[in-house]
């Protein structure tokens, strides 16, 4: 099968510094893909590449598209849902008007996708008319990936979902996103500091190191690499 | 008592005209950070255009309905030619953009126009009402007045486009990923500001004579309402222009000369920056790091 996403030699820029230096990366249709890497290695890049909300040159190729020269709002109409760094959440807006803006895209009501989000992340329907700026941090993270799951997208970027939660709100998110990729036949392409956990949900991952692919293979050949292991596992 | 009152109200009308030139200021900031100067002289134009078009022979109603719309339609298109290409540049670059603006403006409504008065025919008869303690004129204003900002209420809250306009002025990136076109909710952000504008600029041009200047002694109140309210709020805007309009009425009544009104508007501008720079109901802007 072919996969759904394909980088091939992108290099990504901010201004005239090159942060990406020609990467290949390929998710596989329906499956999790992890980027795993230090901090300024690239990963956010590569996900903001592929919006193309950063300069950047090489193929993207998502289905049959290519997604170079297309604008980020033509991206997105393509079905590729970005949960960006920091959340982007729109924090005077309530939880209801998020999710409608998720929908944005979708022609027709929002309403049974918004259901069933609600039923995913029940804390958002009680929370559905309060602002989304006065959630917890774990709360407004499930409001971004449910945010980003209303526009029915067939490939979700997710950056740092942990970043700043407590490990348990970590676990329950992973969990339940990988519940939806498989409900909802999604492909995920991951993007996360905390690697053990990464890789216990991946099929696949890739390693980022200064703006180079350093390693990939499947999650498990990656998790059981004895160097991988020291740096960014931790035993 | 009576005198009071009645000066009360005229100053409602009066700022009900102040509010909706503030509110289309407020717009144009929450979404672009852009104070935009040229708001009093695109106002001011659109109500040459409802002129001739009333001269043309329109009914009244008509023609104003037309101008809205081709307020509309220009709004949009300077946003599109004359601020989309600055839209990046320092801030001051801007600024001088819709400094220029305003020139051009009155430059071009003088020449096409000239700057002797014209008289611009009130829609609403002068008749005074409950013991003369309001006018009928002043009531058209204030329920036109109150009929614009409950569509735009309506529009912002309970549409689509309405709510990715707001979403678009919030976060701009986000709004693109979720395939908001965000070019296009700011030039119609600036479409709708040029509506909202030509209506107080029709409201008040039967109480100060239709002229190419006409609109920079409002403007100036405007911004004074704007402030008050707090630059980034629209409620703020409507209740800013309300006290700008009653204060200088009552101040040009029981205190100074009238020639001093505009005095007033511009002390109080100083009281709100020194005493409270968010206004009433504005937020600080918060950077996180």
């Amino acid at each position: 099968m072919t996969p759904i996403l394909q980088l091939r030699a992108v290099k990504a820029f901010y201004g005239q510094s090159e942060v990406l230096h020609g990467i290949d990366i390929a998710v596989e249709r329906g499956g999790m893909t992890v980027l795993l890497g230090a901090n300024g290695a690239g990963k956010t890049t590569a996900l903001r590449a592929i919006c193309g909300t950063v300069r950047r040159e090489g193929e993207i190729i998502f289905s049959e598209h290519r997604l170079n020269g297309r604008s980020t709002e033509q991206i997105a109409r393509l079905g590729i849902a970005h949960v960006p760094e920091g959340r982007g959440t729109f924090v005077g807006l309530t939880v209801e008007e998020n999710l409608r803006l998720g929908a944005y895209t979708c022609t027709g009501t929002p309403h049974e996708n918004m259901q069933r989000m609600y039923a995913y992340f029940p804390i958002l329907a009680e929370r559905r008319r309060q602002q989304a700026g006065a959630l917890s941090g774990g709360e407004q993270q499930m409001l971004a990936i449910a945010r980003a799951l209303m526009m029915s997208p067939q490939l979700l970027l997710l950056d740092e979902p942990s970043f700043g939660l407590a490990p348990l709100v970590v676990e329950s998110i992973f969990a339940l996103v990988e519940r939806i990729r498989r409900e909802h036949r999604v492909s995920v392409l991951l993007v996360e500091q905390n690697a053990s956990l990464a890789l216990e949900f991946a099929d696949r991952a890739y390693l980022i190191e200064t703006g180079y692919v350093v390693s990939s293979g499947s999650a498990k050949a990656l998790a059981d690499d004895p160097q991988i292991r020291r740096s960014y596992l931790g035993y | 008592m009576h005198q009071l009152l009645q000066q009360i109200f005229s100053g409602l009308a009066a700022g009900a005209i102040y509010a909706s030139l503030a509110l289309a200021l407020v717009m144009i900031y929450r979404a672009t950070n852009l104070v935009n100067f040229a708001q009093g002289e695109m106002a001011m134009f659109s109500t040459y255009i409802a002129w001739t078009l009333v001269n043309a022979g329109l009914p009244f109603w008509g023609a104003f309905l037309i101008t809205l719309a081709v307020s509309f339609l220009g709004g949009m298109a300077i946003e599109r030619i004359v601020i989309r290409p600055v839209e990046n540049a320092p801030i001051l670059a801007a600024v001088v953009v819709t400094i220029g603006l305003l020139l051009i403006f009155n430059s071009l409504a003088g020449w096409i126009y000239s700057y002797t008065l014209q008289e611009f025919p009130s829609p609403f008869p002068d008749r005074p009402l409950f013991g003369a303690l309001m006018t009928t004129r002043d009531i058209g204003v204030i329920a036109v007045t109150l009929v614009v900002l409950a569509v735009l209420f309506c529009f912002f809250r309970f549409t689509t486009t309405g709510l990715a306009m707001r979403a678009a002025a919030q976060n701009p990136e986000s709004a693109r990923l979720c395939g908001i076109h965000v070019g296009r909710m700011l030039a119609i952000g600036w479409g709708l500001a040029a509506a909202i504008g030509a209506v107080a600029g029709i409201m008040v041009a039967p109480a100060l004579f239709l002229d190419p200047n006409m609109m920079s002694g409002v403007l100036l109140y405007a911004f004074t309402g704007a402030l008050i309210g707090g630059i980034t709020s629209p409620v703020g805007a409507v209740i800013g222009g309300l006290i700008v309009g009653v204060t200088e009425n009552l101040v040009g009544t029981y205190l100074i000369a009238s020639q001093l009104k505009f005095t007033v508007a511009l002390i109080l501008i100083i009281l709100v920056l020194l005493f409270r720079p968010n206004g009433l109901f504005g937020t600080a802007i918060v950077r996180r790091v």
